[in-house]
C-alpha cells in the first residue's frame, strides 16, 4: 500500500506486530463518577441553548474539556496503548437530539486535539511505548437496514447519503484533528457502518491521504448475529473492503458470551483482531458490575487462546479494569496474522 | 484472498470446490412478466414471494432488476431491497443489483448490508466512466459484473471478448485497485440458431472466451444470462431447455462459475433424448452447415402444427406490366410470383421493376384510395401483392447492390407503444402509408422509448409514429414526446389508436415537443399528413399551421374547462344512486366461485359476433348487415364479409385459435365506494369512483359500487368478474406476415377481437341464465342481444364507468387469470393476447352503464388512500379523468 503515509500508521502496525495493544475503557462510565448537571454540560458558551443538552457527553470536549483531558490520561496512567476519541454520538444526524448539528465539526476537532495532546504526553514520557488516538465514530441513532414502523417495513428514518454524508463530515473533522486510525465501532446495523466506510474511503481518495480503519460490530444476543440480522461472519465479508486494519467485537455482551465469535474471527480474518466487551451485562439498576479481577478471567482465556491483537473494555469498564487487562495482556504473545 | 466471498445476511463463499453459482432471475422486471406485473401493480406482498420462492428453491443469489420505463426504478429497487430486508429468509442471500441505469444500481447498493454484486458494468462508456463506477462500487465493497462490451460495442467473437475482459481486468486490477476476486467477467451469452451465419459461433466463442478468461485472468469468474442462448426456440420449451443444459454443461467445464437462470428451464443433461442432444450440440457448438435448419424442422415436429392452403383461382391476360398492374389493383397474389420474374427478366435493373410497373400500380391504388373509390381491405391487399412483388426482387437488387437504391418517399418508423399490445390499427397505418410508397419500419408492439428513438436515430428515420389503444398509453407517448425533446428530435411525431386524440395530441403531447406533433384519425388520414410533413416546402407550413392550431386548442380548452362545476366528493356520495335495499331483489347464484372454460366452442362464438366494429376496423364505417347493401362500400363490405367468414370458419375447422375464460361470482358487499368480496378465506376489495360533475337536482351521482347492497344493509349481495381470451392470433398473424400477407394478419387479428368479445357476451349470457341465474327465463334474438336488453351490465376496467385500469390487478388476483387461462397483463394494464375482454357482472335490475366523467382531487385523495397508493401515481392512471 502507500508507504507514504503518517509515520503513526507504520508505528502502530509495529507496535501490533510486536505486542498486545490495551485500548481503552469506557468514557460514559468515568463522566458519570463527575455527576454533571445541566449547567455543567451547558459551561458559559450554551448557558442560554433552547434545549436540554445534559447527556450530550460529545459537547463536554467543548463545555468541560478539561475533565475529558483527565479522563484520558487516567486510561493512558493505566497502560492504555490506544484512546478512543470522545466523539461517540459526534455527527449531525445523532447531534439534532440537540439540536447541534452545526457543532460537528468543531466537537470532533476538539476532541481529537484533546485526546491528540494526551497521548503524545505520555509518548513524550515514555517514547518506547508511543500512545496512539483513535477516531471513535458511533453507530448513529438511526438505522438504514430497519423500520421503525413494522406497518411499513420498507420505511426508513434516514437515507444512505444522509448518513454517510454525516460520517464525513466526522471523519474529515477526526483527521484534520489528527487521529491516528479511525475505529467504527459498536456496528448493529452494517450498513451504516458501510456508509461510514464509505465516508472514509471517499475522504482517502480526494485527499490522497489514508489513515488505517478499525471496525468493531456489537453482537446483541446468543443467537450470534448483529442487530441488524447477519452472521459474524457475514458481517465481516460487508466490511472487508475497508481493508481494515482489525475488526473485533465490542459491547453488548460479556467476554465470556463473546467467546465463539471472538475465536471464529480469530480463525477466519486476514486482519488483526480487536475484543473490548462491557464490564459484563448491566444489572437491574442498568449498573455493570463485573470487577476488574473477574472481567480478566475471561480476558485471560482470549489471551491463551491466542486469539487478540487489541484488547479493552467498553460500557462499565474503568481504569481498574484497563490496569488489570494490560497486566494480563502484556505476559501473552499477539495473535499472529493469517497470510 | 483467491476466493470470492459474498453476503446477505449469511456469508456466502465461492471456492474453487464450488458448483455453479444459481443466480435466481425472477425478479427481474425485464425477464418475467409476472413480477412486472407484481411491482407495477404495487403488490410487492407477492413480489416477495418471488423473491422467497427462488431462495427456497435454492438460488444462491437473487438479481433483482426493475429496469421498466414505467417506473420510477430507483424507488422501486430500494423499495424492494428495503422489503427484502426485513425478511431474513430471502436476505439471508447475496443480492445482484441489475440494472443499465446507474443510478438505480447505486440505490440499490445503498440499501445492502451485506456484500452484493453489480450487474453491470462495462467500457461502453470508455473508461472514465468505468473507472469512475468501478471506484464507486469499491467503496460500497461489492463485486460487479463486467460485460465484455466497449466503446465499439458489444463484444460477438471470441478475439473481441477475450481483448475486451483483458483490458477491463487490468484497468481495474491495476487502475481502480479493484480486488481480483470480486470481478465477474460476462463475456455475452448470444443467440445462436437465428439463421444467420455469423451468429453460428456465439455458444463456441462464449465458451472458449471462458476458458481463456480463467486461465488468464487470475481470480476473475465468468458469468452468464443462459436463457439467451434459445431464443431462436420462444415457445419451445422443449428445445430451449436442452439447449439451456448442454450449453451449460459445457460452459461450466470450461470454467463458468455462475449464471442466471431459471431452474425450471434446464433440462438435466443427461434426460435429453439422444437425437435431439446431437442436433442440439451441432448447433451449439456448431459442428455442421446445417444444424440450425435441421433443429428448427425438428423442432416444428415437436410443435406440430397445422399449415395453412391458399385457394387458386385462374387469371391471365395483356401485357406483363398491365398484369402487374392489374393484380395490385385487384389484390390478386397467385400469380404475382411469376410475373415479376418475368418482368425482371425483361428490365435491365431489378429496380426498374420496382420503380416502373409496381409503382405505377400503387399509384393507382393510392389514388382510388385517396378518391374514396377504393377501401381499406382493398388496399391491404394490393400491399400484400407489392410485398410479395418486392420479396421477390429483393435478391437481385441486393446482388446488384445498386446505387440509390432508395426511391422512398420517406421513412417512417413506427410502434406501438411500451405497455400496448394492440397492433391491428397501426398496421393498417403502416399499409397505407407503404402502399404509397412510403418505407415503414414496424417496431412492433410494447416498444420503449429508448427503443424508438435509438432506432429512429439509427434508421435515420424521417417520421416517428406512435400507436397505443389503452389509456395509459397516452401517458406513454407524451413521454417518447420529452425524450425526442431532450434528445434534440425535430422530426414529425405522428400520433394514433383508439384512445388517442387531437385535444390530447393538442393539449398533452404538443406543448413537449418542439417539433410537428400531429394527431392522425385514421389510415387514409396518414398519406396526406406525411406527404404534406415531409414535402419541402409544405412541411414548413404544415408544422406552423399544425402548431398554431393544436395551440388553439390548449387554449380553447383551458377556457372551457374551467366553466364546468363538480361538487364535493361527500355530496355526491350523499347523492347516490337510491335502491330501496329493504325491497331490493336479490337474487342467489346458482353456483358460487370460479368457472374456467379451457377451450370453448368457437363455432357457438361465431354465431354472435357482432360484425358492425368488424368494418370499423377496416375504416369501413356503417351497421351491420346494413352495410353489406349500403351505395358505396357495399360491394367492397361484402367482399370483406366473405373473406371474413371464410378464413372463420378454417380458424373454427383447424382449431387455429383457442377460447379460454374464466368466470367467478362472489358474495359481495358495498362498504362506501368500494366491494368488499369473499371468496373461500380471501377477501377482495374493488375500489370504484363517483361521478362528481354536478347534475341537475334530483339526479344521482353514480359509482358501480351503488349497484350493490352496501354492509350495513345486512344483506348479502353478490357480484361476478370474467376475464376471456383468445389465443393464438399473434402466431398465425406472424405467418401470414412472413408470407408478405398483411391482409389475413390483419383479418385474424380482426376476427379474434371479435371472437373475444362475442365470448364476453356468450359468458354474461350463461351467467345470467344458468350461473348466477337471476334471469333463468331470458330469451332473446342475437340482436336484442348486441343491444344489450338484458337485466344486469359488465363494466371493464379501464372503460368510462371504471377507467381506473390498475383494478385489473384485482380482478386477475381474484379470478386467477394467468393461472387459469393465461391471459397476462402488462404493465400498463393492457391484456395480453390483445384480443381478451375482462370485466366485473352486476346484476342488481338498476345497474346500468355510465360513464364516470371528470372528478375532482378530493376524490383522487380518498381513492388513493382507499388503494393505499401514493396520490400522484392515482393521478398517473386517471388523468384522462381528472379535472384539474
Amino acid at each position: 500500500m502507500n508507504t507514504k503515509i503518517a509515520k503513526n500508521k507504520s508505528a502502530l502496525e509495529e507496535a501490533l506486530t510486536q505486542r498486545i495493544l490495551i485500548l481503552d475503557g469506557a468514557m460514559g462510565t468515568m463522566i458519570q463518577q463527575y455527576k454533571l448537571e445541566e449547567e455543567d454540560y451547558r459551561g458559559e458558551r450554551f448557558k442560554d441553548w433552547h434545549k436540554d443538552i445534559k447527556g450530550n457527553n460529545d459537547l463536554l470536549c467543548l463545555t468541560q474539556p478539561h475533565i475529558i483531558e483527565a479522563i484520558h490520561k487516567e486510561y493512558l496512567e493505566a497502560g492504555a496503548d490506544i484512546i478512543e476519541t470522545n466523539t461517540f454520538n459526534c455527527q449531525t444526524v445523532s447531534l439534532e437530539d440537540y439540536d447541534m448539528q452545526s457543532l460537528a465539526t468543531e466537537l470532533n476537532l476538539a476532541a481529537s486535539k484533546i485526546a491528540r495532546k494526551a497521548a503524545d504526553e505520555y509518548t513524550a514520557k515514555d517514547p518506547s511505548k508511543p500512545r496512539f488516538v483513535a477516531g471513535a465514530i458511533g453507530p448513529m441513532n438511526r438505522t438504514l437496514s430497519l423500520s421503525p414502523d413494522v406497518n411499513r417495513p420498507e420505511y426508513r428514518t434516514v437515507t444512505f447519503d444522509q448518513v454517510k454524508n454525516a460520517y464525513r463530515e466526522q471523519v474529515f473533522a477526526l483527521i484534520e484533528g489528527g487521529v491516528d486510525f479511525l475505529l467504527i465501532e459498536t456496528i448493529f446495523d452494517t450498513l451504516n457502518a458501510k456508509a461510514a466506510i464509505y465516508a472514509c474511503l471517499e475522504i482517502f481518495d480526494e485527499t490522497g491521504k489514508e489513515l488505517p480503519i478499525s471496525i468493531s460490530g456489537t453482537i446483541t444476543d446468543a443467537s450470534g448475529r448483529t442487530l441488524s440480522g447477519q452472521t459474524i461472519e457475514a458481517f465481516y465479508i460487508s466490511v472487508k473492503h475497508a481493508n481494515p486494519l482489525s475488526v473485533g467485537i465490542n459491547c453488548a455482551l460479556g467476554a465470556s458470551a463473546m467467546r465463539p465469535y471472538i475465536e471464529l474471527l480469530s480463525n477466519h480474518v486476514s486482519c488483526y483482531v480487536s475484543c473490548y466487551p462491557n464490564a459484563g451485562l448491566p444489572n437491574e439498576f442498568g449498573e455493570y458490575d463485573e470487577t476488574p479481577q473477574s472481567m480478566c478471567n475471561q480476558i485471560e482465556d482470549f489471551l491463551q487462546a491466542g486469539f487478540l491483537n487489541i484488547v479493552g473494555g467498553c460500557c462499565g469498564t474503568t481504569p481498574e479494569h484497563i490496569r488489570e487487562i494490560a497486566l494480563h495482556a502484556a505476559k501473552h504473545k499477539p495473535r499472529a496474522i493469517k497470510a | 484472498m483467491t476466493n470470492m466471498q459474498l453476503s446477505g445476511l449469511e456469508p456466502l463463499q465461492i471456492t474453487e470446490l464450488t458448483n455453479f453459482v444459481n443466480i435466481g432471475e425472477r425478479t427481474n422486471i425485464t425477464g418475467s412478466k409476472a413480477f412486472a406485473r407484481m411491482i407495477l401493480g404495487g403488490d410487492y406482498d407477492s413480489a416477495l414471494s418471488v423473491a422467497r420462492q427462488q431462495v427456497e428453491n435454492g438460488a444462491q443469489i437473487i438479481d433483482v432488476n426493475m429496469d421498466e420505463g414505467m417506473l420510477d426504478g430507483v424507488h422501486a429497487m430500494t423499495k424492494f431491497l428495503n422489503l427484502i430486508a426485513s425478511e431474513p429468509d430471502i436476505s439471508r442471500v447475496p443480492v445482484m443489483v441489475d440494472s443499465s441505469k446507474w443510478e438505480i444500481i447505486e440505490a440499490g447498493l445503498k440499501c445492502m448490508q451485506g456484500k452484493g454484486i453489480v450487474n453491470s458494468i462495462s467500457l461502453k462508456d470508455g473508461e472514465g466512466k468505468f473507472i469512475e463506477r468501478a471506484k464507486i462500487i469499491k467503496r460500497f465493497g461489492a463485486a460487479t459484473v463486467v460485460m465484455a462490451f466497449d466503446e465499439d460495442g458489444q463484444a460477438d467473437n471470441y478475439e473481441k471478448k477475450i481483448a475486451i475482459c483483458k483490458r477491463a481486468y487490468t484497468i481495474l486490477v491495476d487502475q481502480v485497485k479493484f480486488a481480483p476476486e470480486d470481478i465477474i467477467f460476462d463475456p455475452n451469452i448470444l443467440t445462436v440458431a437465428t439463421g444467420i451465419e455469423e451468429h453460428n459461433n456465439y455458444a463456441v466463442d462464449f465458451v472458449n472466451a471462458t476458458k481463456w478468461i480463467k486461465e488468464n485472468l487470475p481470480f476473475a469468474k465468468v458469468s452468464g444470462g443462459v436463457s439467451n442462448i434459445s431464443f431462436s426456440f420462444r415457445g419451445n420449451d422443449t428445445v430451449r431447455e436442452a439447449m439451456h443444459a448442454a450449453f451449460l454443461y459445457k460452459a461450466i467445464q470450461n470454467g463458468m462459475d455462475m449464471g442466471i437462470v431459471n431452474a425450471g428451464m434446464i433440462e438435466v443433461y443427461d434426460e435429453i433424448p439422444k437425437n435431439l442432444l446431437a442436433l442440439v450440440e451441432d448447433v451449439l457448438w456448431n459442428k455442421r452447415a446445417d444444424a440450425t435448419e435441421r433443429l428448427v424442422s425438428f423442432a416444428e415436429t415437436i410443435k406440430a402444427k397445422g399449415k395453412i392452403e391458399v385457394i387458386d383461382e385462374a387469371w391471365r391476360s395483356t401485357s406483363v406490366e398491365e398484369r402487374l398492374k392489374h393484380a395490385l389493383v385487384k389484390g390478386i397474389t397467385d400469380f404475382i410470383e411469376i410475373d415479376t420474374e418475368e418482368a425482371r427478366q425483361k428490365s435491365s435493373r431489378p429496380l426498374d421493376v420496382i420503380e416502373g410497373p409496381l409503382m405505377a400500380g400503387m399509384s393507382v391504388v393510392g389514388d382510388l384510395f385517396g378518391a374514396g373509390k377504393m377501401f381499406l381491405p382493398q388496399v391491404v391487399k394490393s400491399a400484400r401483392v407489392m410485398k410479395k412483388a418486392v420479396a421477390v426482387l429483393t435478391p437481385y437488387i441486393e446482388a446488384q447492390k445498386q446505387e440509390g437504391a432508395s426511391s422512398f418517399a420517406g421513412r417512417i418508423l413506427m410502434a406501438t407503444v411500451k405497455g400496448d399490445v394492440h397492433d391491428i390499427g397501426k398496421n393498417i397505418v403502416g399499409v397505407v402509408l407503404g402502399c404509397n410508397n412510403y418505407e415503414i419500419i414496424d417496431m412492433g408492439v410494447m416498444v420503449s422509448a429508448d427503443k424508438i428513438l435509438a432506432k429512429a436515430k439509427e434508421i435515420n428515420a424521417d417520421i416517428i409514429g406512435l400507436s397505443g389503444l389503452i389509456t395509459p398509453s397516452l401517458d406513454e407517448m407524451v413521454h417518447v414526446a420529452k425524450e425526442m425533446e431532450r434528445l434534440g428530435f425535430t422530426i414529425p411525431l405522428l400520433i394514433g389508436g383508439a384512445t388517442t386524440s387531437r385535444i390530447h395530441a393538442a393539449v398533452k403531447v404538443d406543448p413537449f415537443y418542439s417539433g410537428s406533433v400531429v394527431h392522425v384519425l385514421d389510415a387514409s388520414r396518414s398519406v396526406p399528413v406525411a406527404s404534406s410533413l415531409l414535402g419541402k416546402e409544405s412541411g414548413a407550413v404544415f408544422h406552423a399551421s399544425i402548431k398554431a392550431e393544436y395551440e388553439k386548442m390548449r387554449e380553447e380548452h383551458k377556457n372551457r374547462r374551467d366553466t364546468k362545476t363538480f361538487v364535493s366528493i361527500a355530496q355526491a356520495r350523499e347523492q347516490k344512486i337510491k335502491i330501496d335495499w329493504d325491497h331490493a331483489e336479490i337474487i342467489k347464484p346458482k353456483q358460487l366461485g370460479i368457472t374456467v372454460f379451457d377451450d370453448f366452442d368457437l363455432s357457438a362464438l361465431a354465431e354472435i359476433i357482432d360484425w358492425t366494429p368488424f368494418f370499423n376496423t377496416w375504416e369501413m364505417y356503417g351497421k351491420f348487415p346494413a352495410i353489406l347493401t349500403d351505395e358505396k362500400v357495399g360491394i367492397e363490405a361484402t367482399k370483406l364479409y366473405h373473406d371474413a367468414k371464410i378464413l372463420l370458419q378454417k380458424v373454427i375447422d383447424q382449431k387455429l385459435l383457442k377460447a379460454k375464460g374464466v368466470i367467478g361470482i362472489f358474495e359481495a358487499n358495498a362498504v362506501d365506494d368500494d366491494i368488499v368480496l369473499s371468496h373461500g378465506t380471501q377477501s377482495f376489495t374493488t375500489h370504484h369512483l363517483r361521478q362528481q360533475n354536478e347534475k341537475k337536482r334530483g339526479q344521482a351521482y353514480y359509482s358501480l359500487s351503488d349497484f350493490v347492497a352496501p354492509k350495513s344493509t345486512e344483506r348479502q349481495d353478490y357480484m361476478g368478474a370474467f376475464a376471456v381470451s383468445i389465443l393464438g392470433a399473434d402466431a398465425e398473424a406472424k405467418k401470414y406476415e412472413a408470407d408478405f400477407d398483411d391482409y389475413n394478419s390483419i383479418m385474424i387479428k380482426a376476427i379474434a377481437d371479435r371472437l373475444a368479445e362475442a365470448f364476453a357476451e356468450k359468458m354474461h349470457h350463461l351467467v345470467r341464465t344458468d350461473y348466477w341465474g337471476y334471469a333463468a327465463n331470458e330469451k332473446l334474438s342475437i340482436d336484442e342481444l348486441l343491444t344489450e336488453k338484458f337485466q344486469g351490465i359488465r363494466p371493464a376496467p379501464g372503460y368510462p364507468a371504471c377507467p381506473d385500469h390498475t383494478e385489473k390487478s384485482t380482478l386477475w388476483k381474484l379470478l386467477e387469470v394467468e393461472q387459469n387461462i393465461g391471459t397476462i397483463i402488462t404493465e400498463s394494464f393492457a391484456m395480453w393476447p390483445a384480443s381478451s375482454v375482462s370485466g366485473w357482472y352486476f346484476a342488481n335490475q338498476e345497474s346500468k352503464y355510465f360513464g364516470l366523467g371528470k372528478i375532482s382531487k378530493d376524490q383522487v385523495e380518498d381513492y388513493a388512500e382507499r388503494k393505499m397508493r401514493p396520490i400522484t401515481e392515482m393521478e398517473k392512471w386517471l388523468s384522462p379523468n381528472l379535472n384539474y
